[in-house]
């Protein structure tokens, strides 16, 4: 599989009637990088997604595979492939058939396309099942074949869409874990679609936050969660509360944030409104009055040391370096 | 490797013992009571009838009255009467043509229902226009193309006038061809519903997935397509070819008496009140018609989709 290949977006968009659902998007994923679309529902991720994959035809600009424009190219001629949210395993073929599809479409000879599709299935560790229907295979099996189904093209750039959503936590982790292992082994891009702030911090290489259309920030991941760019971003990425000061807003990330019993050098007085243990960090709602609801999240080995009860004023300081100015 | 997080044992709660106890009649004896109902419906209307119509086709009948014998009188007449195997295969002929030609239009009228109409409402309001020919009797639809495919009716006088023709066709009405067209026009509704109905339960992103696997539209109507709407197809085919071969009316009207399909032959009995014959042609027909289906299902299995 070759490699350098970019894809690039050039103001991208996409329009239904009078609303648009992608505004001008304009970006680069590297080649072999995992990329991961953020945002909320609605946001124009999966739309920039089936434009990529040409499942959408783009309404004005353009799309660029290694330099060739792919725009107007039908979606297998693209050079890339789809894995979709639900799989979308063919019902009435097995697991193997699926797998080798493309291959009786360009009219590739059985036993070629069957040997071709034993490799992919060996691949994603599904050999066992090749003469299973999807209806057999649990959602995590599901998702193995669509993936080989997908790779069995020798795409360039593999396309997610929301893979992990219809999968139970447990399994959610365990194949991000392998989604990421696979990326790495084939070393060819995957664009992955969520609306899950922790899927797209543990897998991207490139973080691409989204909203009304449009490209918030993108970046690395340490990157987009240490400076977010906008409040939007602070809020959506998480473990962030936003403050009002002279200037500006500002980020400040929940677990820099300390709590005194003492006034002095403290910016904010707050009353503690909840308290949640989760393991080794506990978070408090705090009340900061005019500044709004504030969330700290202190270690455990902190928060037992001198425990706070609810309804309690603490006096809250921070160091000057970890508050981080947003773009108003 | 497994994906199963949860030993079904885990998932699976059994009831607490004291519910069970508390139950005043077993599952079974319930499930055996519920379906008493419909299993005495179906008895009276359907199989006593069927038994009658068995016992009496054993039964001898004379000019003027019917006996209650057990012979094989009528069975053997039946069968060794080339006339039965000449109106059998005519039966058969007409429900082959009928089918094949409602499925054609059938599939086609349901495919661009069900995947070139994008919104609902047109879905809704197409599909409902398909449906004005069946606020009429069948009776009137029939009688309806009369005038029209007359030796001296719209098509004939169109034609000549258009000079495509001379003199007016002949084979346009009382013919195999009228017989057809009116079967088509009264069963296709059969076949494009059950055939619709299963194309709308086709995920749309299989056809994207078929599409981004690199398929043709042809492609993916032959390998996606056509094999997920068989269970559809096969309905509409089973209702099609029972509804023919069970005619007797339209062949009547359509051929101006002058082709026959079993249904005539029962009908004749009938008016000749040659009861038993006309039982054992019925018997024969049934058993006809139950090979047929019996085939049809060897092809899909149709539970899938009840």
């Amino acid at each position: 599989m070759t490699k350098s290949l970019d894809l690039e977006l050039a103001a991208a968009t996409k329009r239904y009637g009078d609303t648009i659902a992608v505004d001008a998007v304009t970006h680069r994923f590297h080649a072999g990088s995992y990329s991961c679309l953020l945002g909320p529902s609605g946001c124009g991720k999966s739309s920039t997604l089936r434009m990529i994959a040409g499942h959408e035809t783009a309404s004005s600009g353009d799309i660029l595979l290694s330099g060739v424009n792919i725009t107007d190219l039908p979606p297998a001629r693209r050079g890339t492939a789809m894995m979709f949210q639900n799989y979308a395993l063919f019902p009435h073929l097995n697991v193997i058939d699926n797998v080798a599809f493309s291959q009786k479409m360009k009219g590739i000879a059985k036993p070629v396309r069957l040997k071709k599709a034993g490799e992919l299935l060996e691949l994603v560790d599904m050999h066992a099942y090749a003469d299973r229907l999807p209806s057999q295979l649990s959602g995590g099996q599901q998702q193995r074949v669509a993936l080989a189904r997908a790779l069995i093209t020798e795409p360039s750039v593999l396309l997610l869409d929301e893979p992990l959503s219809a999968l139970d936590p447990f399994l959610r982790i365990r194949m991000r874990l392998e989604l990421k292992r696979l990326q790495r082994e084939l070393g060819i891009s995957f664009i992955h679609v969520t609306h899950s702030q922790d899927e797209a911090l543990a897998l991207a290489d490139d973080i691409i936050v989204m909203n009304h259309g449009r490209i918030e920030q993108a970046g690395a991941p340490r990157a987009v969660f240490n400076t977010p760019a906008t409040e939007f971003v602070a809020r959506f990425i998480g473990g962030h509360n936003v403050l009002r000061e002279q200037g500006g807003p500002i980020a400040l990330r929940a677990d820099r944030l300390k709590l005194g019993r003492r006034p002095e050098n403290a910016h904010l007085t707050a009353q503690v409104k909840d308290i949640e243990y989760l393991g080794a960090t506990v978070n408090l709602t705090l009340d900061a009055g005019s500044a709004g609801d504030l969330t700290a999240a202190v270690s455990d080995e902190t928060f037992f040391h001198d425990p706070v009860d609810i309804g309690v004023t603490v006096f809250l300081s921070w160091n000057a370096e970890d508050a981080h100015r947003l773009a108003a | 490797m497994t994906d199963q997080t949860l030993s079904p044992e885990a998932t699976v709660a059994a009831p607490p013992a004291h519910a069970i106890a508390r139950k005043p009649v077993s599952d079974a004896v319930a499930g055996w009571l519920l379906s008493l109902p419909l299993a005495g419906v179906l008895l009276f209307f359907l199989v006593l009838p069927i038994l009658m119509i068995v016992v009496v086709s054993f039964w001898g009948a004379t000019e003027f009255s019917i006996y209650p014998a057990f012979q094989f009188d009528n069975y053997e007449f039946l069968l060794t009467s080339p006339v039965t195997y000449q109106v059998f295969f005519n039966t058969v002929k007409y429900a082959l043509i009928t089918w094949a030609i409602t499925l054609v239009i059938g599939f086609t009228v349901a495919y661009f229902l069900a995947f070139h109409v994008r919104s609902l409402t047109w879905q809704v309001v197409l599909f409902l226009l398909c449906t004005i020919p069946f606020w009429t009797s069948n009776i009137i639809r029939m009688i309806s193309w009369i005038p029209f495919l007359g030796r001296n009716g719209i098509a004939n006088s169109t034609l000549i006038s258009m000079g495509v023709i001379d003199e007016p066709l002949e084979w346009l009405l009382f013919s195999d061809f009228s017989v057809i067209l009116a079967f088509v026009h009264l069963y296709t509704l059969f076949m494009v519903v059950p055939i619709f109905n299963t194309m709308m339960r086709i995920d749309k992103s299989l056809i994207e997935a078929a599409y981004d696997n690199g398929a043709s539209g042809f492609q993916t109507l032959v390998n996606v397509i056509i094999p997920l709407t068989k269970p559809g197809i096969m309905i509409g085919s089973i209702f099609v070819i029972t509804l023919v071969m069970g005619d007797f009316i339209t062949v009547r009207f359509m051929s101006g008496s002058q082709k026959a399909n079993v249904g005539r032959l029962i009908s004749n009995d009938i008016a000749l009140l040659q009861y038993p014959s006309a039982a054992a042609t019925a018997v024969i027909l049934l058993i006809t018609v139950l090979i047929v289906i019996a085939i049809l299902l060897r092809f899909v299995d149709i539970r899938k989709e009840l």
